[in-house]
């Protein structure tokens, strides 16, 4: 069963990287991967410059994590600290996502979407750019140090820096605004962490994309031990399908063995276009970040030698089996439902439902009332009982409201704040809160001498078109009996 | 050495070790791994080098750096002491009664008001300030002295009756019961007449012998109409507010042994810019009088100080 190179004889604790040159290649799934690379590129790129109009009052950036303020806009979306639920709901709708993708298509995320897959496979064609395709950059790669490599690395490398820094450079454009940040960040006056920010992105994306590459996800990711244990037999994976390869042979071996030899070629087409150099005959792997490329390498091969595609395909373990038996082999479409992916879908579904209908119920305009409670009362001259109260109005437009705080309850009760005369101390009061903001208010509120505790309620209302309001429930101090 | 083998599958050779079936592979470690390893080591070299590591007989090593948790802590004190110098200029720049036009400024200043109201106030009038029996309540709208911002920040830099102080609020009120000037029926009927003014005693025959007696020694200080009279600090007493209390019997022993309640001159223990912040904060409070601007300067009248 092994053959003798399989068989590796650790002669050092420690192994330098074997360096991988993927060779181009093209096909349905290499298609997609374009794609993908383009859009998730192309979103991970543009998203800051989007621009959104919420008015004077409110940044114009479509896509903004605004930390200094504590905001975070998302298009037609402004999510205020309290309502940090939102992020975490989309955090963990993401996890769910994450787990539903896995347990229907297997790694493919690893496969097309990860950030270290897309900028992997970014830099692996700048590589074939500057250097050529597998073979040339073998035939780099052991050359001696010259004029000529030199150059090369020094262009690749240069290119990788170029690509590194645009990365970290676009990722701070989510945290600011961009056009003003850019200028800001040109001339010198942009924060310090912006700077910093860019540089460890720079410096990351240039070692993990453009030398760690694959170790990163071999030793550095845990997602994909974690996707060891989501995944089961009725996931799909990049498989070969050994009962028909088997036993490898040429296609002129074929020709004088008829029926002995099985479909693989043993052209090695497989492994070379793999981007984590692994050997997808030799089964399931970790390493197998399920990219796809070796089907679509694979399939030209069967293609050239007239023999049907599929060799290496994405199947489940349990249609594996079957097929070995002699079943049918299922269409794929038919592999995604089962009973794990529904359970996900649902469960995914109703977190974002749930979330949906959070966004359309949430009042933008809020009362919080927090009582003086040392002393608890103050006997004005006249008699007259009064409490204080920080009233604090929020208003989540992005726009100043008129609004209206009222007394109910409390009989002849009067409130004034610091902003008015205490002569026009009434039941009522109209405050004009500022867009975006929660503004704190200091109410002084008289009861009638001889009243006695009680509760009451400030009612606020938006005294706009748009209306809408609160009500927050307080206590109200007074000298009790027999005290004094 | 234990049971090494080649695992079949992987081609790999095992460690040896064996935990109920479960074998572990010898594969080898990346190189990388390993002098991400020295490089770890080499920067904790360099931290020892440059902060302090070495537990030495009685202190540490201090390290290149001299980096001190207390160093670093008075650093952030300094840093914390110049961020607010700008502001506490601005507050000692200003004239008092201009302060509450930047709203800013006025903030920032009643809060720094309020932390040293916690310092060096609270022991009298409370945390609060509210006050208790003899220490007044300063969220009130019932001024002794006056409530106004420039009033309030007189009586805080000069006090209350401080012998050697020229401009100190000061007044004395004669212990008419002790000192024999009324005899106790007489202190009495003052008692209840000026209770009843505040409808707190019946107008009874003793009540109105007691005004009489009112107006022939009170009315000085306290008013024909018993109002008060800031100048001289006298309270008013026919509002709901007693400093030393509305009982009747605490009524009587004012009158008897008559309080005279001290309060120290802030211009000698305090910076002028903490008393501003002070006189603003209790300004602040909720009984705060505006201010009237003297004529010369018309043009402030209306510069903050809207507050009640």
């Amino acid at each position: 069963m092994l053959s003798p190179d399989q068989v590796k004889q650790p002669t050092s604790l420690y192994e330098k990287r074997k360096a991988v040159f993927p060779k181009a290649v093209d096909g349905r799934f290499r298609r997609f991967k374009w794609l993908v690379m383009a859009f998730t590129l192309g979103v991970y790129y543009i998203t800051p410059w989007l621009r959104w109009n919420r008015g004077p009052y409110a940044p114009n950036q479509a896509v903004l994590v605004d930390l200094a303020h504590r905001r975070f806009y998302m298009f037609g979306i402004e999510i205020w600290p309290h309502e940090f639920y939102f992020v975490a709901g989309l955090l963990i709708m993401a996890g769910i996502g994450l787990f539903l993708i896995t347990s229907a298509v297997g790694r493919a995320w690893c496969g097309y979407a990860c950030p270290q897959t897309v900028w992997t496979d970014l830099f692996q064609h700048v590589d074939r750019l500057i250097d050529g395709d597998r073979n040339a950059q073998l035939r780099l790669e052991a050359a001696p140090w010259g004029p000529h490599k030199l150059f090369k690395r020094g262009l690749k490398w240069s290119i990788y820096l170029f690509i590194s820094f645009w990365t970290g450079g676009a990722w701070i454009m989510y945290f600011a605004d961009a056009p003003s940040l850019t200028r800001d960040f040109w001339s010198g006056n942009a924060a310090g962490v912006a700077y910093a920010t860019v540089g460890v992105l720079t410096a990351t994306t240039f070692l993990l994309g453009g030398f760690m590459r694959e170790q990163v996800c071999i030793y550095m990711c845990p997602w994909p031990r974690i996707q060891t244990a989501m995944l089961d037999e009725k996931s799909l994976i990049v498989t070969y399908k050994d009962w028909r390869g088997e036993p490898r042979g040429s296609v002129k071996k074929a020709e004088k063995n008829p029926g002995g030899v099985g479909d693989c070629v043993d052209c090695n087409q497989c492994v070379n276009v793999c981007p984590t150099g692994y050997d997808i005959r030799n089964g399931p792997d970790i390493r197998c970040i399920t990219c796809a490329l070796c089907i679509d390498a694979c399939d030209s091969v069967m293609a050239q030698v007239g023999r049907p595609r599929g060799l290496i395909d994405y199947a489940t373990l349990e249609d594996c089996k079957s097929e070995r038996e002699g079943g049918e082999a299922r269409p794929i479409s038919k592999a995604l439902f089962h009973t794990r992916t529904l359970i996900y879908t649902g469960v995914w579904a109703a977190i974002g439902a749930a979330l949906l209908f959070a966004l359309g119920a949430r009042t933008r305009i809020d009362i919080a009332v927090q009582k003086d409670r040392n002393p608890p009362y103050t006997l004005q001259s006249s008699g007259e009982v009064r409490n204080d109260y920080t009233v604090k109005l929020r208003n989540m437009e992005t726009r100043p409201r008129p609004m209206e705080v009222t007394i109910d309850g409390l009989p002849g009760g009067r409130m004034w704040t610091d902003d008015m005369p205490r002569e026009q101390a009434a039941r009522s009061i109209k405050v004009l809160v500022e867009p975006d903001r929660v503004d704190p208010l200091r109410v002084y509120v008289v009861a009638p001498s001889g009243t006695a505790e009680q509760h009451f309620k400030f009612v606020l209302r938006a005294s706009d078109a748009e209306g809408g309001g609160d009500v927050n429930d307080v206590r109200f101090d007074a000298p009790g009996e027999g005290e004094e | 050495m234990a049971n090494k083998r080649i695992d079949e599958p992987t081609g790999v050779e095992t460690v040896g070790h064996e935990w109920d079936g479960i074998e572990e592979l010898n594969n080898p470690l990346p190189r990388w791994w390993v002098i991400t390893t020295y490089l770890t080591i080499i920067f904790a070299i360099g931290y020892m080098v440059v902060y302090p590591a070495i537990p030495m007989l009685h202190s540490g090593t201090q390290g290149v750096w001299k980096w001190s948790s207390r160093g670093q802590l008075e650093a952030e004190l300094k840093a914390a002491k110049d961020a607010k110098a700008e502001t506490l200029a601005a507050i000692g720049a200003t004239p008092i009664e201009q302060i509450a036009a930047n709203k800013d400024l006025m903030e920032k200043a009643v809060a720094g008001g309020k932390a040293a109201f916690r310092q060096n106030c609270v022991q009298c009038h409370g945390s609060g300030a509210a006050g208790s029996i003899g220490y007044p309540n300063l969220k009130d709208e019932d001024w002794l002295w006056g409530g106004n911002i420039k009033e309030i920040h007189q009586t805080l830099t000069y006090g209350i009756r401080q012998p050697g102080v020229a401009e100190t609020r000061t007044s004395l009120m004669p212990s008419f019961g002790k000192d024999g000037i009324l005899n106790p029926g007489q202190v009495n009927d003052v008692a209840n007449y000026v209770l009843s003014l505040s409808g707190k005693a019946p107008a009874s025959a003793s009540a109105q012998a007691g005004a009489a007696i009112f107006a022939a020694n009170c009315v000085a200080c306290h008013g024909p109409d018993a109002k008060g009279l800031r100048q001289f600090g006298a309270p008013n007493l026919t509002d709901a507010v007693w400093l030393y209390g509305d009982k009747k019997e605490q009524v009587v022993g004012s009158i008897t042994n008559a309080h005279a309640g001290v309060m120290p001159a802030w211009g000698g223990r305090l910076d002028p810019v903490t008393i501003k912040m002070l006189a603003l904060y209790v300004h602040s409070l909720g009984g705060g009088e505006d201010f009237a601007e003297a004529p010369s300067t018309p043009a402030a009248a209306d510069n903050g100080n809207a507050k009640p």
